[in-house]
């Protein structure tokens, strides 16, 4: 058999025994329910209000939101905290020291990272069905357009996750990356809508992808007249395409540049240099 | 091989023959493990030139890859895994690269009984204990049946018996699949037993090569007399120290008493050698014991 084609399908069977692995310890499970839990207690406290200018429930328009930011995590934050992890234990080494391991390695990754990110999105969609009214969820236009805005939202992602992950090489700097993140949850109308914002405040957080989510999941998932309430009263699909696209684009290019120098730069002795970081820390 | 402004290599010739155990042997910072990774192509040299099965190693592709096997000094990686799961998995990247003379990769029942795992199939890979993750290692570094293998330091941690169970896969790799092995280690004993050449390695520098054999010959050479005559002590080294003994007592006959005979052994020169580096106090004596005899 072809050696790339081999490894693809190598790095397909790993993502799937990866994740397989995921459903069998306590942490990974826990890590699948939490972003569930934020979000009913988030909803939870905006009972009885409103999305301002209608009488929609906002704990019923918090919910698509999240799930766009769902994605910017799961895709980002997630690639990103298993590469610098799997640098740290030497999985990437050992990636490197087999044939064509490293393409297997990234495959597996984008499987299960991908596959992580979808069960979270189902997971946290099931609790919006008893307690919250006014999901389009039994419309199969709502399923038609999160066929594209999920898969879209993840190639966006992913490749900045994969910059990022090879960017960072301490663990603990992945904060650096986070709290920016918690800046523009609150700027890209994830709980609250954004249209009260200063203008130039709104022009920042539609250049960033978790705007674009948190509106492409709304656009699937909420009735067709609360567009009218988004910034230009419309679910603007083409500059989500745009927007996202662009984010896609820019990943890809500068993904497979700093991958690969990052694996160029792995060997033996870094990794037991980080190792010996990693014991002071604990010890 | 350069750190900085720090040469930590130099002049480091190194030359394996098909089927050859090659132990790099010396003490901590020596440059073993520097070594070994150029080799593997996991660094680079700022100077010299490096040919390993025929390619160099900083644009080995990944047929070149297919024929090499790494055992790194620590793996933590894979522990959600199970060990029958990663050397199948593992061993599958190797498919497309087997011959009619090597076929790859080694099927995983037959490796896991190879490297004595067999009970441990079904085991997660963080529950092993440290022999056994080992064994492991070696394990995966062998998947692809390498007709080139390296192995940093791969004892460390071992038992008494896993280490001589070991030590009989290294000797079985090397005379059945005629596996070319270079292997870095700080144990004197074990370079004996396992390599058919060893390479002393000390401050980045190569200061003795040969045989187990020869380097203990070369040693012994040089033997320490010491004597009384008259009640004074005196000592001398000579490379022949029946011959002197022979005019010494000629010449002095009864006046000679506590007579002493001490061959250096490759283990006392060794011993030497290796705190000479772990003290940072370099009287180059130790160094010179292995120079002399290479300028006899």
């Amino acid at each position: 058999m072809n050696p790339t084609t081999n490894a693809l399908r190598a790095g397909l069977r790993r993502g799937v025994i990866e994740l397989r692995a995921t459903f069998t310890n306590g942490q990974d499970l826990w890590t699948y329910f939490f972003p569930t839990v934020v979000l009913l207690i988030a909803v939870f406290w905006m009972r009885g209000s409103t999305v301002p200018g209608t009488d929609f429930s906002l704990g019923a328009r918090t919910l698509p939101s999240a799930l766009g930011m769902g994605l910017l995590f799961g895709g980002l934050l997630g690639l990103a905290n298993q590469l610098v992890i799997d640098r740290e234990d030497g999985t990437l080494l050992r990636a490197k020291a087999i044939p064509d391991g490293m393409l297997g390695y990234l495959v597996g990754k984008i499987v299960l990272v991908s596959a992580v990110a979808l069960i979270g999105v189902v997971i946290q969609l099931t609790p919006g069905l008893f307690f919250l009214d006014g999901l389009r969820l039994g419309d199969p236009g709502a399923w038609l357009t999160l066929a594209w805005v999920v898969p879209l939202g993840l190639v966006a992602t992913l490749p900045l996750g994969a910059v990022i992950g090879s960017l960072i090489e301490n663990p603990r700097n992945m904060g650096l990356v986070v709290m920016p993140i918690f800046g523009l949850i609150a700027l890209s109308g994830i709980f609250y809508p954004i249209n009260g914002l200063p203008g130039w405040l709104q022009g920042v957080a539609q250049v960033f992808p978790l705007y674009w989510l948190g509106l492409g999941m709304r656009s699937a998932l909420l009735p067709g007249d609360l567009a009218a309430v988004e910034l230009g009263g419309s679910w603007r699909h083409l500059e989500t395409v745009g927007v996202l696209g662009a984010w896609a684009v820019l990943g890809l290019v500068l993904a497979p540049v700093v991958l690969r120098r990052m694996a160029r730069r792995e060997s033996g002795s870094r990794v037991a240099a980080r190792r010996e970081r990693a014991m002071q820390r604990v010890g | 091989m350069r750190y900085g402004a720090v040469d930590v290599l130099h002049g480091v010739d190194l030359t394996a023959r098909r089927g050859e155990v090659v132990a790099l042997l010396g003490p901590n910072g020596a440059g073993k493990t520097t070594t070994i990774e150029i080799l593997e192509g996991f660094r680079l040299p700022s100077a010299g030139t490096v040919r390993v099965l025929g390619s160099d190693p900083a644009r080995g592709d990944e047929r070149w890859r297919a024929r090499l096997g790494v055992v790194l000094q620590s793996w933590r990686d894979h522990g959600k895994w199970r060990v029958r799961e990663l050397l199948a998995h593992l061993g599958d990247f190797y498919a497309p690269y087997g011959t009619d003379r090597i076929p790859r990769p080694w099927p995983v029942d037959e490796l896991l009984e190879t490297v004595g795992l067999t009970a441990h199939a079904g085991s997660r890979v963080s529950r092993l204990s440290g022999g056994q993750r080992r064994r492991l290692d070696v394990a995966v570094g062998i998947v692809g049946r390498p007709e080139l293998l390296f192995l940093d330091e791969p004892t460390v941690g071992f038992d008494p018996a896993a280490r001589r169970e070991f030590h009989e896969l290294v000797h079985r790799l090397a005379d059945l699949d005629e596996t070319t092995i270079v292997l870095t280690t700080h144990d004197l004993a074990e370079a004996e037993k396992l390599a058919d050449r060893i390479l002393i390695l000390a401050g980045g520098r190569i200061i003795a090569e040969g045989s187990p054999d020869q380097l203990a010959r070369r040693v012994a050479g040089d033997a320490e007399v010491r004597w009384t005559r008259d009640g004074e002590r005196y000592v001398h080294a000579t490379p022949d120290a029946t011959a002197f003994l022979r005019d010494l007592l000629r010449e002095h006959g009864d006046r000679i008493g506590e007579l002493e005979v001490r061959r250096a052994s490759l283990e006392d020169a060794y011993l030497a050698l290796v705190h000479e580096e772990e003290t940072g106090i370099r009287t180059g004596r130790a160094e010179r014991v292995w120079q002399q005899e290479a300028d006899r």
